[in-house]
């Protein structure tokens, strides 16, 4: 094939150089939104490397071109990156327009300003905005999968996590808009609470060196910044529909942004989304429906050395949880298990039954910064945050309508950040933040608390130095530190508090007794050291080589600290432990890429040794009244995380791309020699998108997903007796599913509407050939397949 | 609009915000709204059956006072059953943490149609089961029974309790579906 293509290549070169290239292409380049002219941007022909810049009023001329199709690659300071086709068979006139960016960016984004590049000597991956509106209807979860050494861990299809170089929940920092999301993310069943729509880029920073962020995000953060706003007066926005055959529902999404000249903006933006029963290859997932709404609004002044910005965003969903996952014990488990469908099918429907979660999160942040001469810049932000969560188990009686879980946890944060940059080669980031954060937990819910009532108190500090030897040549080096203070009011049951040692090693917290309980007041204080440094080097051609080092510690959650009862949602019990103490990991991160035209690649290679990692892992089970439990214990261990990201893409044509993508990490657990449970398996992804037609106005990709079987598990396989048959029975939840291969493609066709207005029609299968599979990482896998095929039309109009 | 040095003299207040944040708030939670325990609702802990038949009365008894806590279940049986006897079972269901203990037979009794008790004899043991009570649908519910034996024999007998069985059903514990109050099971001997 490949041999074919170059033949190809080959033979219309030499037809191209038989003939007479004496046309000329005159083009504009203008500004998209309020069609000013762009001068001094840089347009470059594909093959050639030929470059030209545009003049005052934003032309070029190009003279001696051939009879075909020439690649232009179009760049301005201010505005994003844009590559376009043009055919030339006569002397051609083309207007090109350019979308105002990254200027606009620094100038209105207020704390992210001056963090661009988040961290110099560590590779950042990012999700554009194109690739976001594809999957507007799709969670956070799933739209970072599509990145190498990110995959998912879920609890069915719409309860998606990030888990990013094996490593999820608390290990991975989500900034919203500068906000660092506070939303219960301890948990493997609670999804974040973000609408991707709201966002103009993701980023994601694979380790902790991203200090101004936090010190504890071991796995890596997740970056989401919003759409920037030019500075003129313009009046623009989009809005996205699209409709699933999988789940028969669809998303709607729309964005408005007023802006003017003086520098004052406004942005309203709002989702929503509703499907009904999800459906696997063979059979309908009952009770999987999604319903989620959230609105935004963001409202700024932004002269060039001063402005700020409030902000306020509102998301909620109610998520239905596969029916068939509930279980009353173990001997439920192993029926789950033994069958190959789920236990309970349902004709399709769009209501959401028990179990399910209901979720509202709101935001508000109160920002600002100020340029100072002779110094760099200083920015200042508060910000709330609410975070309620319901979550409705299958209950009997007068309890049927009432949740199992209510929790309602608040966060108030303030941060002070400045920038030193008056040096040329030097430039060092500092900044200070505090956060009070209290959880309430309802106990009106007639359910054991399964988070106690805290209060939380952190307080950091961080500084950040760059330094560049030479234009090729970056240093780096960060520290942060954190104190955290848990204020925790904890019921304990008195026989668990007497069978862990606590009543001899904690005597002092107990306050008092009711019944066979003890409520008992543990304050615990944690210190947190993090650290980073770090080293690139440009060699030209876009080639570089990155290298860093991160030290991380995370305080423990107080799901590790305090879970001890029947967790009604996963049917198991869970035990954390009050001893634990915070981990610490040591990453160290390689990258060599090349990031300009042609082939470009990113080969990433870590390792990640962690002490006191805390894991929850079966250990067995527990009989009760009401029959026997999976108990499941955490427990900290020292951990060895090895990986590597491959990343690829290159033209085969001038029309056709090719993408590449190889994630791969073995987890081990060093202190019992054997492998981490839920270690991503290997991934692989080819892919080959073509853009056809005048401007390449269609484009059309096919992608393979390979994900090979996690051969690398630890046996936690436990027995159960069942009377039924009188004798023990082998629990087997350990074993991974098989490896699956899935096809998808995607389809897109963009024309104009009027003078201002562009529209873009899409049509997506994913899974075109509805492969029944199931994913080690999926919380649901034992009780059914994944999801089956789904088409997606949408429709995208900017305006 | 701000002179570059009045913006400097603001600079270390800017700071003070978030040591605020945290020292205020920190020193100003006293803490004296201590949290009210959540004692679980419609909570078993203790099921007895009493079988009896003339020169023979039999005890089964399961008691679990910490619910999901680590303490197991305390099975105990009275002793063993007669071969080819007749025994008339009466089951209660109490919840023992609360004093004095609240019986929960009898709200079993009032929702009879919610509620199904199943006497599961296991393989071995050789003996039956019937249903001593119904409720107001004619459908079986298991409050009282009856237990025959026949040969000399050991094995299992499981008493489960289910809150909203499909009613009737085949009187399997998979057809019948539902949440289980209560299980047990006893190692019992006929002899």
């Amino acid at each position: 094939m490949r041999f074919i293509l170059l033949l190809t290549l080959l033979c219309s070169g030499f037809w191209a150089m038989a003939q007479s290239c004496d046309f000329t292409l005159n083009g504009t380049v203008i500004d998209l939104h309020d069609g000013t002219p762009l001068s001094g941007a840089t347009v470059i022909v594909a093959g050639t490397e030929e470059a030209v810049l545009t003049d005052f009023d934003g032309s070029f001329t190009l003279g001696g071109l051939c009879d075909e199709t020439y690649s232009l690659q179009i760049s301005h300071p201010e505005c994003s990156t844009r590559g376009f086709s043009v055919r030339v068979n006569e002397n051609t006139t083309r207007t090109f327009r350019l979308e105002h960016h990254l200027e606009s960016l620094d100038e209105v984004m207020i704390t992210a300003q001056g963090y661009r590049t988040k961290v110099e000597t560590l590779a950042e991956n990012t999700i554009d905005l194109e690739t976001i509106e594809r999957q507007s209807n799709a969670s956070l979860g799933d739209v970072l999968n599509t990145l190498s050494g990110v995959s998912t861990f879920s609890t069915g299809n719409a309860v998606v996590k990030p888990v990013i170089n094996g490593l999820h929940s608390s290990r991975v920092t989500i900034i919203n808009n500068g906000v660092r999301m506070e939303d219960q993310e301890w948990g493997a069943e609670h999804a974040p609470n973000i609408d991707v729509n709201t966002a103009n880029s993701i980023s994601v920073l694979k380790g902790a060196s991203a200090l101004q962020y936090s010190g504890d995000a071991i796995g890596g953060i997740v970056i989401a910044e919003p759409r920037a706003v030019p500075l003129s007066d313009s009046l623009f926005g989009k809005t996205i529909a699209s409709f699933s055959s999988n789940g028969r529902g669809g998303s709607l999404t729309s964005q408005l942004t007023k802006s003017s000249g003086d520098g004052w903006f406004t942005t309203l933006q709002g989702s929503l989304k509703r499907y009904g029963d999800f459906e696997a290859p063979g059979y309908v997932l009952s009770n999987t429906g999604l319903s989620e709404r959230a609105i935004s609004l963001r409202v700024g002044l932004n002269k060039i050395s001063y402005g700020f910005e409030g902000y306020y965003s509102f998301f909620s969903n109610t998520i239905g949880i596969l029916r068939a996952s509930h279980l009353g014990g173990a001997g439920d488990q192993v029926a789950a298990i033994e069958s190959d469908e789920p236990l309970v099918i349902e004709p399709f429907t769009y209501e959401i039954d028990r179990p399910k979660q209901e979720v509202t999160h709101h935001t508000a942040r109160f920002s600002g910064f100020k340029q100072i001469e002779g110094f760099g810049k200083i920015d200042a932000q508060y910000n709330f945050q609410y975070n309620q969560r319901f979550e409705f188990d299958i209950r009997r009686g007068d309890d049927a309508d009432k949740p199992s879980v209510d929790l309602q946890l608040t966060t108030h944060r303030a941060d002070v950040n400045m920038l030193w940059n008056e040096r040329e080669n030097t430039s060092v980031k500092a900044g200070i933040t505090g956060m009070w954060q209290n959880n309430f937990a309802d106990p009106d819910t007639g359910v054991r608390r399964l988070i106690p009532d805290y209060d939380e108190y952190n307080l950091g500090v961080y500084a950040i130095g760059e330094y560049e030897v030479s234009p090729q040549w970056t240093l780096e080096l960060g520290g942060r530190f954190d104190y955290t203070f848990m204020d925790v009011d904890k019921f304990y049951r008195t026989s668990f508090w007497e069978a862990r040692g606590y009543d001899e090693e904690f005597p002092e917290l107990v306050v008092g007794e009711f019944g066979n309980q003890i409520l008992t007041n543990p304050q615990l204080t944690f210190n947190n050291l993090s650290a980073t440094a770090g080293t690139a080097y440009r060699f030209g051609n876009g080639l570089s080589i990155l290298a860093n080092y991160s030290f991380a510690s995370r305080a423990p959650n107080p799901s590790e600290l305090f879970s001890e009862g029947l967790h009604h949602s996963a049917s198991r019990i869970e035990l954390g432990d009050l001893r634990f103490t915070s981990e610490q990991a040591q990453k160290i991160t390689l990258t060599l890429q090349r990031t300009s035209v042609g082939i470009t690649f990113a080969v990433n290679p870590y390792v990640n040794f962690i002490e006191d990692f805390i894991l929850i892992e079966p250990t067995g089970i527990r009989q009760t009244i009401r029959g026997n439990f999976q108990v499941w214990e955490y427990r900290q261990t020292a951990a060895r995380l090895v990986g590597l990201d491959v990343d690829a893409q290159t033209g085969l044509t001038d029309w056709l791309d090719y993408q590449f993508q190889f994630s791969i990490v073995k987890g081990n657990d060093v202190d019992r020699e054997r492998p981490l449970i839920n270690m991503p398996p290997p991934r692989l992804r080819n892919g080959v998108s073509g853009s056809f037609l005048k401007e390449g106005q269609l484009r059309l990709g096919l992608q393979s997903e390979y994900v090979f079987r996690q051969n690398e598990f630890p046996n936690n396989n436990f027995e159960v007796f069942l009377p039924e048959q009188e004798n023990d029975v082998l629990v087997d939840i350990s074993t991974p599913p098989d490896a699956y291969h899935l096809i998808h493609f995607n389809g897109s066709y963009a024309f104009s509407i009027g003078s201002n207005s562009t529209a873009q029609v899409g049509l997506d299968v994913m899974n075109v050939f509805n492969t029944e599979y199931r994913d080690y990482l999926n919380r649901l896998r034992f009780y059914a397949d994944d999801q089956g095929r789904n088409i997606l039309l949408s429709l995208k109009i900017n305006y | 609009m701000f002179k570059t040095n009045q913006i400097m003299k603001l600079i270390p207040f800017l700071f003070v915000l978030p040591i605020a944040l945290f020292t205020v708030t920190s020193c100003s939670n006293d803490d004296d709204n201590t949290p009210e325990p959540v004692n679980e609702e419609e909570v078993i802990t203790t099921l007895t059956a009493t079988m009896v038949a003339e020169g023979s009365t039999v005890t089964l008894r399961t008691q679990d006072l910490d619910g999901d806590g680590p303490n197991a279940p305390v099975v105990t049986v009275s002793g063993n059953f007669q071969a080819n006897t007749t025994y008339v079972g009466g089951i209660v269901v109490l919840n023992e943490t609360e004093d004095p203990a609240e019986n929960i037979t009898s709200e079993v009794l009032e929702e009879a149609i919610e509620h199904q008790f199943f006497h599961l004899v296991g393989t071995g043991l050789d003996a039956t089961t019937t249903y001593g009570d119904f409720d107001d649908n004619g459908d079986p519910l298991g409050v009282t029974f009856t237990l025959e034996t026949g040969a000399a024999s050991t094995g299992t007998l499981t008493i489960v309790l289910r809150h909203e069985p499909k009613k009737p059903n085949d009187g399997t514990l998979a057809d019948a579906g539902g949440e289980t109050d209560i299980r047990a099971d006893f190692n019992i001997t006929i002899e």
